[in-house]
C-alpha cells in the first residue's frame, strides 16, 4: 500500500513541482525509466518466486539506472549515442516482456 | 532475468526477510500484502517514490518542450544539413523561374512593341494606297467651271501643288481616291481620273495643314486665279473634320517582291 501511494506521490511531485532537469540530463532520462521499469518487473517478477528482497530490490534499480545511463553516456562520448540508446531500450524491452510474461505464468497459472 | 533471480535469492536467502513460505505466490497474496503494509514495504516505497518523481518530470518535459529539445547533436546537425541543402535546392529553383519568368515578360513586351510598329505602318501604307476612309482637318475646295476650261493639267497642277503643301488624303467629288498612281485625262468638261468621270462643278477634299492647304491654291498663278481667267470661281473652306470616304482597291503587284 506503501508503495502504491509512494509511486503516485512521485508522479504528482513530478508533474506539479517541474523539477527542472540540467540539460545533460535531458537525453538519460527516458532511458533511466525504462531501466527503472525493466527493475519493477523485475521485483515483482521475484516476489512472485518468493525471492523478492526490499534491499536487493532498491540497489538493482539503482545500479540498473546508473548502468543504463552510463552506457548511453559512454556510447554519446564516441559518436554511436542514438544507436547505443536504441539497442538499450531493445533489451531492457525484451527484458520487460519476459518479466511480464512469468507474471502473468503466476497469477494466471497460464 | 535468471543470473538477477539468482542472486536476488541469494541476497534474500542472506538477508532472512523473505516469507517462509515454499515457492511461489498468487494475486491473492499480492492483495494482501498491498492491503497490510509492512514496515519493510518503506524501502520499497522510496524507491518507487524517486521512480515516480522521474515518471513525472519526464511526462512533464515531453509535453513541454519542442521535439528538438532532447534531441542529439548529431541528429539537429543531420536535420540542419538537410535543411540547408532543401533550401539551396529551392533558391536555384527561384532563381530559374525569375529568369524564365523576366525572358518570357521581355518577350511579350518587344512583341507588343513590334505590333504596335507594325500596325503604325499598317495604318500609314493603308491611307497611303487609299484602302481605308481617312478623316482629320483639312480643306474643301469647290470649283465652279461654266465655261467647261478646267483641264486635265490645271487639275494635276492643283493635286501637285496640295500635295506639296502636305496633303494627307485626297478625294475628288466625294468618290474618287487621289493616290500615287491616279491619272487625269479627258477633253475640258469630260474630265476623267482613274477612268471615273468627273462631273460638275468639281469638289475636292484634302485632309492636312488648312492654312498651308489653302496657300497652296490661292497663291499668284495657283488653282484659283487659273480658274479666274476662265471665268469660273473656286471656293475653300477650312474644316476642322473632312471626312473622306472613297476607298481604292490594292493592285496586286504583278512582278515586284518586297526584297
Amino acid at each position: 500500500m506503501f508503495a502504491i501511494l509512494a509511486l503516485l506521490i512521485g508522479i504528482a511531485l513530478g508533474i506539479w513541482l517541474e523539477p527542472s532537469l540540467p540539460t545533460g540530463l535531458t537525453t538519460y532520462l527516458p532511458i533511466m525509466i525504462v531501466a527503472a521499469l525493466d527493475a519493477l518487473f523485475g521485483a515483482l517478477r521475484a516476489w512472485f518466486d518468493g525471492t523478492f528482497s526490499d534491499r536487493v530490490f532498491a540497489v538493482s534499480f539503482f545500479s540498473n539506472v546508473l548502468i543504463a545511463a552510463l552506457i548511453v553516456f559512454i556510447g554519446d562520448q564516441i559518436g554511436v549515442g542514438s544507436q547505443l540508446s536504441t539497442a538499450v531500450v531493445v533489451v531492457l524491452g525484451i527484458r520487460i516482456f519476459t518479466n511480464a510474461a512469468a507474471i502473468r505464468r503466476a497469477i494466471f497459472h497460464a | 532475468m535468471p543470473d538477477e533471480s539468482d542472486v536476488e535469492a541469494r541476497h534474500a536467502a542472506d538477508d532472512g526477510s523473505v516469507a517462509g513460505e515454499s515457492h511461489g505466490r498468487s494475486l491473492r497474496d499480492l492483495v494482501r500484502a498491498l492491503t497490510r503494509p509492512s514496515a519493510s514495504q518503506i524501502l520499497l516505497a522510496a524507491v518507487l517514490l524517486v521512480f515516480g518523481v522521474g515518471v513525472g518530470t519526464q511526462l512533464t518535459t515531453k509535453a513541454a518542450d519542442d521535439p528538438y529539445a532532447t534531441a542529439r547533436r548529431a541528429d539537429l546537425i543531420q536535420l540542419l544539413d538537410t535543411a540547408n541543402a532543401e533550401t539551396s535546392r529551392l533558391e536555384t529553383e527561384i532563381e530559374a523561374l525569375k529568369a524564365t519568368r523576366d525572358k518570357l515578360q521581355s518577350g511579350v513586351d518587344s512583341a507588343k512593341v513590334a505590333q504596335t510598329e507594325a500596325q503604325n505602318r499598317l495604318d500609314n501604307l493603308a491611307i497611303l494606297n487609299g484602302t481605308v476612309p481617312a478623316t482629320g482637318p483639312g480643306i474643301r475646295v469647290v470649283i465652279y467651271d461654266p465655261s467647261q476650261k478646267v483641264t486635265a493639267s490645271t487639275l494635276l497642277d492643283a493635286i501637285e501643288e496640295f500635295r506639296d503643301a502636305g496633303a494627307e488624303v485626297i478625294e475628288i467629288n466625294d468618290s474618287i481616291r487621289v493616290v500615287a498612281s491616279t491619272w487625269f485625262g479627258g477633253a475640258n468638261g469630260a474630265l476623267v481620273a482613274d477612268n471615273a468621270a468627273i462631273s460638275l462643278p468639281l469638289v475636292i477634299d484634302v485632309i492636312g495643314e488648312g492654312h498651308a492647304l489653302e496657300e497652296a491654291a490661292r497663291f499668284r498663278g495657283g488653282l484659283v486665279s487659273q480658274v479666274q481667267q476662265f471665268g469660273g470661281t473656286v471656293t475653300i473652306t477650312q474644316e476642322s473634320t473632312v471626312s473622306i470616304t472613297a476607298v481604292r482597291a490594292l493592285p496586286q503587284n504583278r512582278y515586284a517582291r518586297p526584297a
